[in-house]
């Protein structure tokens, strides 16, 4: 079965969460990969989303992070304070599982703008869940397509922390969490150097070079030493990513909608 | 007690200029019988309080009701940008807009803190992030007990909050259920309370722990049957999800959003009206479409 870039990203992140895993879900490029974790390896994840499902399994994407399908297909829905009180602050949450419009060499989210922040190139739509979620999740993942304009040296705007400059900056921060722990993208997976904490190339996605990788990212990117080439995507997760996005097409009418 | 009046009434009379005013609803009921209202009724210089302002705060923004927002997330969800907010923003048409900028786990605890009658909420993880620079309510504090340090962000005390609900019974006492975001705790903590609902029924038959907002703290109950159209009402309609794709062409120039605003909200009576209205732009859109497809 052919595949693309995308496929090959979403596939990737999938595989990071693993089964038995509670994981608070951002909406878009992060809810496909964890509901294709859901479908493939880890039919027991507990999928949490900021409206207020918890345990939700939707057979389709959502469109909004309140969409009915998460409701009704949750195992209880609590009201959003509660979501962010008792359940993410509470430490119950394994896994933060994020999208970014713009990230940097530590893995710190920009949201936010994109230039000045009073005068801003580009307005998105602000933070959200995301402060938190990178907070107090025991883990995060972040989802994102790389190119030069999202992988900066230093993020316009600090929406959500990663590893703030680098080292123990979480510690110093007192933010209880261990951060970004992997950066997926369309060409790449990155994790964290284990004392800089600097974004390090650990897997390269098949038919992708380095000249490629480092051309994409905004900074001297580096490569891990025993650095591997990603397994592509088997035929079952391929075959469960279609039948998801065909269920979605044909209930939200357009495909093309929920990759954002 | 709660009055059950029609919704130009309770928005006649429950809403001044100048006040502060939270319409809640998480992509799920979302009050847009009452934004039209509003705008109807050519309400100014509202202090509008909203976590995910989407569609409904972008038309009271571009009608020019608002010169405050305090939000956490300003997007159309799965869409892009919301034109009207932007353009208040950096253009200041069609006046300027003061903007303070949160979390969502921010306003929840602080929409809590107003519910609970404390001056300030307190939580975990703004630290190391540049939403405190640029937000002057956003302040740190340090644990009497454990010397943590914590942001501290001021209670949310709107003089209005307005929900759409699925039902009423004809006491006033409001029955919700499904993705209940914070309406129960933006309700509690405000002075007054509207409330539109898809139904008036003699007994809520509401199960033991339901999400019941007791008649003593609503002011007005009016019924406005599809009033969160286009978002969803469990139970009784879906998200119209091609209008909030078409939104995004309506609001992205000012003439077409006033166009839009003008024959939609501003020339319509009430919200019977407005659906009315509604539906026969929509199929005449898919009459363009289809001839398009066609001829393309």
């Amino acid at each position: 079965m052919s595949y693309g870039a995308d496929d090959m990203m979403t596939v990737a992140a999938s595989r990071r969460l693993s089964d038995g895993l509670v994981c608070f879900v951002g909406i878009g490029l992060p809810s496909t990969a964890a509901n294709l974790a859901r479908l493939t390896h880890a039919p027991d994840v507990s999928l949490i989303y900021e409206a207020g499902p918890i345990g939700a399994k939707p057979s389709v994407l959502p469109l909004s992070i309140g969409d009915g399908e998460l409701s009704e297909t949750a195992d209880t829905v609590v009201a959003t304070p509660e979501i962010f009180r008792y359940w993410l602050q509470g430490g119950r949450v394994d896994v933060g599982f994020l999208g970014a419009a713009q990230l940097d060499r530590f893995a710190n989210v920009n949201t936010t703008v994109i230039g000045d922040y009073t005068q801003p190139s580009v307005r998105l739509p602000g933070a959200g869940g995301a402060p938190e979620i990178a907070g107090s999740a025991k883990e995060v993942l972040i989802i994102i397509k790389q190119s030069r304009r999202s992988f900066v040296p230093k993020v316009d705007f600090v929406t959500s922390v990663g590893h703030g400059d680098g080292g123990d900056a979480r510690k110093r921060l007192g933010l209880p969490g261990k951060g970004p722990v992997a950066v997926i993208t369309d060409l790449c997976v990155m994790e964290p150097d284990s004392d800089t904490k600097e974004l390090t190339v650990r897997s390269i996605h098949p038919g992708v070079t380095r000249e490629q990788i480092t051309k994409a990212t905004g900074w001297p990117i580096r490569f891990s030493a025993d650095v591997f080439e990603t397994p592509p995507p088997t035929a079952s997760e391929l075959e469960a990513l279609r039948a998801l996005q065909q269920r979605t097409a044909a209930q939200h009418g357009t495909a093309g909608m929920i990759a954002n | 007690m709660t009055e059950i009046v029609s919704l130009h009434e309770a928005i006649a009379t429950g809403i001044r200029d100048g006040d502060t005013v939270a319409l809640e609803g998480f992509t799920h009921l979302i009050p847009f019988a009452a934004g039209h209202e509003l705008i109807r009724q050519r309400k100014r210089r509202l202090s509008l309080v909203r976590m995910t302002p989407d569609l409904i705060y972008d038309q009271l923004i571009g009608a020019g009701c608002a010169t405050e927002l305090k939000f956490s997330w300003g997007g159309n969800p799965g869409v892009g940008s919301l034109h009207r907010l932007r353009d208040a923003v950096e253009r200041h048409w069609p006046a300027p807009l003061t903007i303070y900028e949160h979390s969502h786990a921010d306003l929840a605890n602080a929409y809590v803190a107003g519910a609970s009658g404390l001056p300030f909420a307190v939580l975990r993880a703004y630290n190391g992030t540049d939403l405190p620079k640029y937000n002057p309510h956003i302040k740190t504090i340090r644990c009497p007990f454990t010397q943590e340090e914590l942001a501290a962000v001021p209670a949310i005390r709107p003089d209005v909050t307005v929900i759409h609900a699925q039902k009423a019974d004809k006491r006033g006492n409001v029955l919700l259920w499904g993705v209940l975001g914070v309406q129960k705790e933006a309700a509690l903590a405000a002075k007054r309370v509207i409330v539109t609902v898809e139904e008036l029924v003699d007994d809520l038959e509401a199960w033991p722990n339901a999400c019941v907002l007791p008649r003593f703290v609503v002011s007005a109950v009016c019924l406005v049957p599809k009033g969160a159209t286009p978002s969803y009402a469990q139970g009784y309609y879906d998200r119209d999800n091609r209008f909030y794709r078409t939104w995004d062409t309506i609001a992205r120039e000012r003439t077409t959003f006033q166009h839009w605003l003008q024959r939609h909200v501003l020339d319509t009576e009430d919200f019977a009206a407005f659906l009315r209205v509604h539906a026969e732009s929509e199929a005449a859109s898919s009459v363009d479409s289809v001839d398009k497809t066609v001829h393309a």
